[in-house]
């Protein structure tokens, strides 16, 4: 996994619910079919729910990476254009 | 001619402080109303009520201001719309359900199926007091299953399938009962924390889970004069015909040992909780 190349980052820990999930998916539409997007993500309920509306949207979660600071980084492949 | 108002009450026709107005209940299954019913109660809310119906604390609807005269022209123009009167008194109630899995996003059983057979199975019979039935697809609870006297909850059975695990660790993070761990990028479940929630299926980007969907079933629950939360006895059925052997068994033990007006806990309590549970794993293991 060590060598994912990130395409994009985006930064979700200065919104809440449901702006969260909204900033996370406006990102994803900037990218083609197959890119990887970096989401930066607070502990708590966007960990707990973020992740799971993006399998929804269809994107595929490749990682999750507790950066040890109540912050994490999900990393997404866009599905679709 | 004395009008007999506990068969009135039987039938769904509450007695109101007006004189000779009655509040009709209807049957709902589930708080589930077709188009076709709704526009039928509406125009019978409109001709005999004063054109306004109530809907209850337990997902029925009742039609107020009807009067002792109109009641069986009601019931008529009800029924062409496929309306039925429901019940009141000492009686299995409307059975309620939450939306399930067939339309909510977190359910896991389909709650409208198993509400119509309960209710095709138990609605209005004759009992020593009330006994209400309320299925929630889910542990978020939306339909607060343990208020009921039987408190019927879906859940699922979880077991991790190693060979679809990325190791992302979402399943831990959306676990709310910290029965999963993760090391050397092998997912453990404590089954004692594990409360069938199924967010680790839900959150995985993977389906790395395989599932058993079942129901976990409450006893004894009150939310009138008395409060009381229903209890399970079995942590988790897994098969349908044994959740109705168990629904059964829970009716037949109330029906047998219940004083006239003693509600369901009660009677739990003054047989003896070890009695009801060996006659629940008698029906559970048959």
């Amino acid at each position: 996994m060590a060598d994912i190349k990130i395409d994009d980052r985006v930064d979700i820990t200065d919104v809440v619910c449901p702006t969260t999930f909204v900033k996370a998916k406006v990102a994803l539409e900037e990218l083609d079919d197959g890119q990887i997007l970096e989401i930066k993500l607070s502990d708590g309920e966007p960990v707990q729910n973020v992740p799971r509306s993006i399998k929804e949207e269809g994107h595929k979660v490749l990682k999750l990476i507790d950066n040890g600071d109540g912050t994490y980084m999900l990393i997404v492949r866009k599905v679709g254009d | 001619m004395a009008v007999d108002y506990a068969l009135l009450k039987k039938g769904g026709f509450m007695r109101q402080k007006q004189k000779d107005n009655f509040s009709l209940r209807l049957r709902v299954v589930g708080g589930n109303l077709t188009a076709v019913q709704l526009a039928k109660i509406a125009e019978v809310a409109e001709k005999y009520g004063d054109g306004h119906v109530h809907l209850t604390s337990r997902q029925s609807v009742e039609i107020p201001f009807i009067k002792l005269g109109d009641i069986d022209a009601v019931k008529n123009a009800l029924g062409e719309g496929g309306v039925e009167p429901g019940v009141c008194g000492p009686r299995v109630r409307t059975v309620t359900a939450c939306q399930g899995e067939a339309i909510c996003p977190s359910g896991c059983i389909d709650t409208f199926a198993i509400a119509k057979e309960l209710d095709e199975r138990y609605y209005a019979r004759e009992l020593p007091h009330k006994f209400k039935f309320g299925v929630t697809g889910c542990q978020n609870n939306c339909l607060k299953a343990e208020e009921n006297d039987l408190g019927i909850k879906g859940g699922i059975k979880v077991s991790w399938r190693e060979s679809d695990c990325i190791g992302c660790g979402v399943c831990i993070k959306a676990c709310r009962s910290q029965a999963l761990s993760m090391d050397g990028g092998r997912i453990t479940l404590d089954p004692e924390r594990c409360n069938f929630c199924g967010r680790c299926v839900k959150s995985c980007p993977t389906d790395a889970w395989d599932q058993v969907h079942g129901y976990i079933v409450s006893f004894g629950g009150l939310f009138g004069n008395e409060i009381n939360k229903g209890e399970p006895i079995i942590p988790f059925i897994e098969d349908h015909d044994k959740l109705l052997a168990v629904c059964d068994a829970a009716i037949e033990f109330f029906k047998q040992n219940a004083k006239p007006g003693e509600r369901f806990r009660f009677t739990i309590d003054r047989i003896g909780q070890d009695v009801f549970e060996k006659a629940i794993l008698d029906a559970y293991n048959a």
